[in-house]
């Protein structure tokens, strides 16, 4: 899923001082298995801001509520009737809910609440661990299973660098070395004899440096 | 237009024991502290390794550093790190450094952003120090760019890789030896060997597989210059193994004498190391001690260099 965190309050209080009425937009998806921006972080927050503008003696209107989806025309159009109330939104969703919102909804500001960090994993309740950077072109069949782009902090394709200590980065104990974790992989498996396979130059036209991307599936495009 | 080989390339293949030193460039863009430093090592070694912003500290460029170098008549060896290099810097660098008679280069993957001074900056890592080997090699033996196009005169290097005899995870130190070797590299330069016995279990090892017939391998040698330092290396430095009775002996030096020993434990260990079979040299590292370079060189028996 994606994995976002809270923005400190007083970021947010400093981008939506200027506004007085605001809705709080949360989304049911991926921000609220990491609660950071769902229904109830929704709740929390807006406590937070209202108690903060009374006791600042300013009159500021906050309102809530939560989509199932910010990512998707047909959940974000349940606000299209709303939407010219309020001088702002504050959105909780990750940052594709809020350019999709901003996208939809032309001359409303439209305000982060979260900042969204990678595409991750729950490894425990308030911890997430990142697992995938969407790189388009996946090599975890060669690695395996484990992925050097994201979990590398130099993206070695033929690792390790020689950083790697005792099974920890170079960056420091409370980071694993990822090829430390893949050969751990490939000797589980009894496959070390892949090790020295040179990995291919990466092609990054599938990532970021190919410039933004689109999946087109005409087979199920209506 | 055929370009002689590097004078580290002959030595190694005339079978002498090399030797090679290395130097930081300036933090700044007086070239003078280079151009001293090397002049420190000028007759007592085959090559200068030019260090490319090493730690990821912001410095003159290693290629610039190497330009001044090779203008005093010594060799230079570029140090490219992938850390801030797209391959199309990279390559674009090594042609660069082709037309100025550079024609060693060492393939590294650079130290983490984050131990330098500019720890909010972006890293590239588009390609890998191996991958950046083959992307040397194939320059010059293809004649081709990466994107397939002909190189009007290919770049003539000798292409190193680095490594590290005591790195973890254990299980893959020859592997990846093995790996740097299948990708083109055919000089490495080690990590500083401080635990003589291990080293020889890996050399041994190196021959067993032969990849010393494959490659040149130069001892990395660093000196200590106290307890200190040595206490330092062995619990701060990622990979670094360096075994309590070094330290002792270092400890139960008097204070002013800690420098000497030091020396004089470098000077014994390479006299040790150079009995060893597959070793091919020595690549020694004083940073900021270049003075003293001369001195391990001579008492070593590794002077005069030889004559190609
Ligand atoms: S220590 Fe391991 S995870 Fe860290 S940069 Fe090196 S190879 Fe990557």
């Amino acid at each position: 899923m994606i994995v976002a965190d809270k923005k400190p309050i007083d970021e947010v209080i400093e981008t939506i001082k200027d506004y007085e009425k605001i809705l709080l937009l949360g989304c049911n998806e991926c921000v609220t298995v990491c609660e950071a921006g769902g229904k109830k972080e929704v709740e929390v927050l807006a406590s937070a801001l209202r108690m903060y503008f009374l006791n600042n003696g300013k009159k500021v209107s906050i309102e809530e509520k939560t989509l199932e989806r910010q990512c998707d025309h047909e959940y974000l159009e349940e606000i299209r009737d709303v939407i010219d109330q309020y001088d702002a939104v504050l959105s909780l969703a990750c940052g594709v809910g809020v350019q999709f919102t901003a996208d939809k909804y032309l001359s409303t500001p439209v305000l982060p609440g979260v900042n969204t960090c990678f595409l991750g994993a729950t490894e425990k309740r308030g911890v997430w661990t990142e697992r995938c950077q969407a790189c388009g072109k996946c090599i975890l069949a060669s690695t395996g299973g484990i992925c050097p782009v994201s979990r590398c902090a130099k993206r070695v394709m033929n690792g390790p660098c020689g950083g790697s200590t005792n099974g920890k980065c170079e960056l420091g104990p409370d980071t694993d070395c990822a090829w430390q974790l893949i050969i751990n992989r490939l000797e589980a498996m009894g496959k070390m004899d892949e090790y020295e396979k040179l990995s291919p130059l990466k092609d990054w036209a599938t990532d970021r440096a190919g410039g933004p991307r689109t999946v087109e599936r005409e087979d199920i495009q209506s | 237009m055929k370009t002689e080989k590097s004078r580290l390339e002959k030595v190694l293949e005339k079978n002498f024991l090399a030797v090679t030193s290395e130097c930081g460039p300036p933090r700044g863009s007086d070239p003078s502290e280079i151009i001293e430093k090397a002049e420190l090592l000028k007759d007592h070694v085959d090559a200068i390794n030019i260090t490319d912003n090493q730690t990821a500290m912001t410095r003159m460029s290693s290629l610039a550093a190497c330009i001044h170098v090779k203008q005093l008549g010594l060799e230079p060896v570029l140090q490219m790190v992938t850390r801030d290099r797209n391959r199309i810097a990279l390559q674009s660098d090594v042609l660069g450094a082709a037309s100025h008679g550079i024609k060693n280069v060492l393939c590294l993957s650079g130290d983490h952003q984050s131990f330098g001074d500019c720890k909010s900056g972006q890293n590239v890592h588009d390609i890998d120090s191996m991958q950046l080997v083959q992307t040397i090699r194939y320059m010059r033996d293809e004649g081709k760019f990466l994107g397939g196009d002909d190189i009007k005169v290919p770049p003539q290097m000798f292409v190193g890789a680095a490594a590290n005899p005591f790195a973890d995870p254990y299980e893959i130190r020859i592997p990846r030896l093995a790996k740097k070797v299948a990708s083109g590299a055919e000089f490495i330069q080690t990590q500083c060997i401080y635990n003589l016995d291990k080293f020889e279990d890996w050399m041994k090892r190196v021959v067993d597989r032969g990849l010393h017939e494959k490659v040149h391998i130069l001892a990395g040698m660093t000196p200590m210059k106290s307890a200190g330092m040595a206490k330092y290396m062995k619990n701060r430095v990622p990979g670094m193994d360096v075994p309590d009775e070094l330290v002792k002996r270092l400890s139960d030096t008097p204070k002013e004498e800690q420098a000497q020993k030091g020396i004089d434990i470098c000077i014994e260990d390479i006299q040790r190391l150079k009995e060893i079979d597959g070793l091919h040299g020595f690549h020694i590292m004083a940073i900021e001690w270049e003075e003293k370079v001369p001195e391990i060189v001579e008492k070593a028996g590794l002077y005069p260099r030889p004559s190609i």
